[in-house]
């Protein structure tokens, strides 16, 4: 069996030094009634040719060729083949979590470099490890912001992706937390004076989406400062990491009245795969006064008693394995693989390349935009400024591009929600705009 | 030395009362089985506790450790120092590691607490 | 070789912070040039939504790239590297075909929206695993949405609730042994229940006697582990089960063991109504350092009613689809449809063993713990008597006396080449030492382990200081984790 070592007359060497007969021996602590006496009922072993063979025949049935304009919180962005390259070191991907920091600095510096790329593109003072992803992530936000105020309800915009809010309400419903949510107005963006009207110092927190489901962007800035003055706190949450390439940081502005006090979100945008939904990596980034009441994993810079620097996973009293039923979240686990494919992207594109890729997904949604609006009898909703998606509201028929919005927002009839990256080339485009001209 | 002026509970607190006042924090005992203390959680000043109730809690790098209250009061003062230096609840637990200081809602609750000899004897029971 | 001579000190590259590196005008990567209309973005979004400039990251050409993370990749054991002795924790080798089929086309650039008849390849792999997940571990349904062991936990509980809330009473308590991994807890609280602690026997499992003491209506549901975190089968857990099952209440059992027991035993034959099981354990989706894993839900057909959305089905003429209308479904514990990557490199590993491999795994997994525990059993302290199966729990009591410690001897196996057990858990046993070697590790490398862990048992009586000081050949010491944690520095900033 090609992955066990042991030969068979290994085998019986060590069953004579251990004092047994046979492996059925040390099997006897199982009562007989227990005992499965047939073979599992699954297919028989593959060799390596037909494992292969097997796995290309399900891939060619996925029909990923071409562009989709499909995106709604997973996005189809270019991934520089540096990032396999490094990730593909068993170096990176064999190593265990790395509890003994004398042997895993490597793990230990990359996730650090990680924490800091997350603070700096959300403008916050701290960032951890990363979590499982962006919806676990925007609940465990919403955790957070509970043990902070102690309160238990929270309005959340429900142009927030729905199936974060689906997440959230599972996480919420045994905790006795109330989620009221804040619908959106004409132009898209959260309806801030119903906002205004509602709140008041019993919610824990506000939290918003930017871009929002819809691709339109929000001003979190604004946001946050009516949350801080009404005494609740203001979460922003964020499907599109790439939009941090170009967007004012949901942390960062003149005064601490005008920036979040969590930003949460999905960075698969930045260097991972798709993958059919996963795996991927949330992020969450906070004051750094909050901090241990941050859940998951954090890695803090230490020294040796020779002086010299390293990295070690610190403040892990928060964690589940000491606090067990007191823990902070029960995240045993961080993404830490995914985290190191957005930490190469972020090394290989640089400031400048972030910004030019957000830039072209700007300039090309825009372009697809005005395309669809001078050649077809759809209508793009939403006015307001957007980053890389719009809804289209058909006139007639149900074309095979972008995301049915009838599950999620059936009050805008007949629409779909459409994505444009730097990825689709102009031709495509077009092909699309044209697919949509009666 | 464990300290005679010193009244000491079960959970390993200890209690100054001068007048009507008590100073609370944790026994030497404590602070070396929880090994090097990274950060204490103290509660605000104004916040009214009873006698074992939880006041807050007491972290080392591998351990989470309540406090518990040894009598009834109200916090008057917490020991602004442990912020940035939780390591004096190690070096000097009795003295400058103090925590919190309460006023005692009466001063029978004590009956209950331990002399400084009766705890060293407890302690090495528990071992 | 001598154990002095198994590993030695090596020269190895220091390299700073990326944030440290790298100058102005280096690229490492460009995309091809706008082919729409430029424009000013200003015009299409008001100024004060946009960053003035670009984020503070460091500028770096392909090579700086390259140089950088590959040296601090060789600052890492890994276990292409070596053994990971790692009690629980299953660090199995991960096969090299398995990253292959996973970054196939098919696979890496599919979106979940993408509409049910253009992704029949990837709903077919999520079925057959879920099909042979199902099989492996005797029972009906399985759910891949969970993103790891706690998180299947979470959901596993969510399920428990659901049910008993469908029958007007979502109960008050959870039981957990005191042997448990410390997510049980966290899990049960997140889902609104209390926590009884349940006590192990001189055994070193479940006292069953008190367990009968303790269960009655309140109880919603138990959570175990079996084979235990002490490596020890509950020979009473059908007993277990019907008590449980007698009162009402359901049987969670935490499947991180899996491998000692395929093909040999099934939790769905031992009164198990719901479990996680670990693919990045059992099934040898990679660790990557911390994650990605994946936690998918197995359940018995009470609680498949209640499995998350969406669900895979199949239609009569045999495709697949994701069925949504489940009124009893708990929701939705994650966006989208799971840890698809590690899916299909866990089926690959299943379909390259076929049912006699899976069996010959648990086998020799078994084995390779036992010939550990025969090999080490005069000069280390076995925790409990009972026969273990894929893991063996020693204590540090021989060693104590002389103040060594089971920090200080994993500390000392770094000296000689490999990663340190678990230590310090199960928190039962004081000064515990878990080791589970799994069935990847040749005689050899036991053998080899074995030799390290004698001699250091040695140096604890002859040189204490030599163990209490380790390790002494990595390339940093023991980092002071009690400053790190006082006053936490979690990112670089500029001066």
């Amino acid at each position: 069996m090609r992955y066990i070592p042991n030969s068979q007359a290994d085998r019986k060497q060590m069953l004579a030094e251990i004092g047994a007969e046979s492996i059925e021996q040390l099997f006897l602590g199982i009562p007989e009634k227990l005992r499965l006496r047939r073979l599992l009922n699954i297919p028989r072993a593959l060799t390596e040719p037909e494992l292969l063979e097997y796995f290309r025949e399900r891939s060619s049935k996925n029909e990923v060729g071409g562009t989709s304009f499909v995106g709604a919180g997973i996005y189809r962005h270019y991934i520089p083949i540096i990032i396999d390259a490094l990730i593909s070191r068993s170096e990176f991907y064999t190593a265990y979590t790395p509890y003994q920091a004398e042997i895993a600095q490597g793990t230990l510096q990359a996730i650090f470099e990680f924490q800091t790329y997350i603070a700096q593109l959300t403008g916050t003072e701290v960032a951890n490890a990363s979590l499982y992803d962006g919806s676990t992530g925007l609940a465990e936000a919403v955790l957070m912001a509970h043990r902070i105020t102690k309160k238990n309800r929270f309005l959340v915009a429900k142009t927030v992706h729905p199936e974060y809010r689906a997440v959230l309400d599972t996480y919420a419903r045994n905790l006795g937390i109330a989620v009221e949510l804040i619908d959106y107005q004409a132009d898209g963006r959260i309806d801030m004076s119903n906002l205004e009207s509602r709140m008041t110092s019993d919610f824990g927190a506000v939290v918003v989406q930017s871009p929002n489901f819809f691709g339109t962007i929000e001003n979190t800035h604004d946001i946050s400062e009516l949350a801080h003055s009404h005494g609740t706190l203001s979460i922003v949450n964020i499907c599109e990491a790439m939009a941090l390439g170009i967007l004012k940081p949901p942390g960062e502005d003149v005064s601490e009245q005008r920036t979040a006090d969590i930003v949460v979100g999905e960075a698969q945008a930045l260097g991972v795969p798709m993958s059919f939904g996963g795996p991927h990596l949330g992020f969450i980034g906070t004051r750094e006064r909050y901090v241990r009441q941050t859940p998951g994993r954090l890695v803090g810079m230490g020294t040796d008693h020779a002086g010299r620097r390293g990295f070690v996973l610190t403040l892990s009293t928060r964690e589940q394995h000491i606090r067990r039923e007191k823990a902070t979240s029960n995240i045993c686990t961080n993404q830490s693989l995914c985290a190191l494919m957005t930490t190469v992207y972020l090394a290989t594109v640089g400031p400048h390349g972030l910004r030019e890729i957000a830039e072209q997904n700007i300039l090309k949604t825009h372009y697809a935009v005005t395309e669809i609006k001078k050649r077809t009898e759809h209508t793009v909703l939403f006015s307001a400024p957007r980053f890389n998606e719009f809804v289209l509201q058909l006139d007639k028929g149900s074309p095979r591009i972008g995301l049915s919005l009838s599950r999620f927002y059936p009050e805008l009839g007949n629409s779909v929600l459409l994505c444009v990256t730097e990825t689709a080339r102009r031709g495509e485009i077009d092909a699309m705009v044209q697919g949509l001209v009666s | 030395m464990t300290p005679e002026d010193l009244l000491f509970s079960k959970e390993h607190e200890w209690l100054r009362i001068v007048d009507s006042i008590g100073t609370i924090g944790i026994s030497d005992h404590a602070q070396k089985e929880l090994g090097e203390i990274v950060y204490v959680e103290l509660p605000k000043v104004g916040t009214k506790f009873d006698n074992g109730e939880t006041f807050g809690n007491v972290e080392s790098v591998k351990a989470v450790s309540e406090l518990f209250m040894p009598a009834s009061g109200e916090v008057v003062e917490i020991n602004e120092e442990l912020g940035a230096a939780p390591e004096k609840i190690n070096e000097d637990p009795y003295g400058e590691g103090w925590m919190i200081r309460v006023r005692l809602a009466n001063t029978e609750d004590t009956a209950d607490l331990m002399s400084a000899e009766e705890y060293d004897d407890y302690i090495k029971e528990e071992e | 070789m001598s154990n002095n001579e198994r590993a030695w000190t090596h020269i190895s590259i220091n390299e700073r912070l990326l944030f440290e590196e790298g100058s102005a005008g280096r690229r490492a990567f460009n995309v091809p040039a706008l082919d729409v209309p430029a424009k000013d973005v200003t015009e299409l979004i008001e100024p004060e939504l946009l960053r003035s400039g670009v984020p503070a990251m460091p500028e770096l050409s392909e090579v700086d790239v390259i140089r950088h993370f590959t040296r601090i990749s060789t600052w890492n054991y890994h276990i292409d590297l070596g053994l990971y002795p790692l009690g629980s924790c299953t660090m199995k080798y991960n096969p090299k075909i398995n990253e292959r089929v996973a970054r196939m086309d098919g696979f890496a650039h599919a979106h979940p929206y993408m509409p049910a008849e253009s992704i029949q390849g990837a709903l077919e792999i999520q079925k057959t695993l879920e099909n042979c997940l199902a099989e492996i571990s005797g029972m009906d349904a399985v759910t891949l949405q969970p993103a790891a062991g706690a998180h299947g936990e979470l959901t596993g509980i969510l399920m428990i609730r659901a049910y008993h809330e469908s029958r007007g009473n979502p109960r008050k308590k959870i039981l957990i042994p005191d042997s448990a991994h410390g997510t049980n807890p966290a899990s049960a609280a997140i889902s609104g229940y209390v926590v009884q602690s349940i006590p192990s026997n001189r055994r070193g499992t479940v006292d069953l006697e008190a367990l009968r003491n303790i269960v009655n209506e309140d109880v919603a549901a138990v959570m175990i582990t079996n084979p235990n975190t002490l490596g020890i089968f509950e020979s009473e857990i059908a007993e277990i089960t019907e008590l449980l099952h007698s009162h009402g209440a359901l049987v969670y059992m935490d499947g991180a063991n899996l491998n000692a027991m395929m093909g040999i035993t099934r939790p769905g034959d031992f009164g198990i109504d719901v479990l996680h099981i670990n693919l990045h354990k059992t099934f040898t989706t990679p660790h990557g350092g911390g994650g990605p894993g994946a936690g998918p839900v197995a359940v018995k057909k009470i609680l498949e009613p209640f499995l998350p959305i969406p669900v895979i089905r199949a239609n009569t003429d045999g495709n697949f689809f994701f069925d949504y209308d489940r009124p009893k479904s708990i929701g939705k514990v994650k966006a989208y449809n799971g840890q698809f990557g590690m899916h299909v490199r866990a089926l690959c590993y299943i379909l390259a063993n076929g049912p006699e491999g899976l069996k010959e795994v648990s086998e020799v997994a078994v084995l390779n713990a036992n010939y550990i525990r025969a090999k080490l059993k005069d000069v280390f302290a076995v925790a409990f008597e009972s026969p273990t199966l894929h893991e063996v729990v020693f204590s540090d009591r021989l060693q104590a006396s002389k103040d060594v410690h089971v920090w200080d001897i994993g500390k000392r196996l770094m000296d000689y080449g490999f990663h340190p057990p678990t230590v310090s858990f199960p928190l039962i046993v004081n000064g515990a030492i878990m080791i589970e070697p799994t069935e990847t590790e040749s005689k050899l490398e036991l053998d080899a382990f074995i030799d390290a862990m004698r001699s250091i048992a040695n140096e604890a009586v002859e040189k204490p200081e030599l163990v209490t000081s380790a390790p002494h050949k990595t390339r940093i010491g023991r980092i002071d984790e009690a400053a790190a944690a006082r006053r936490p520095v979690l990112r670089w900033k500029p001066d």
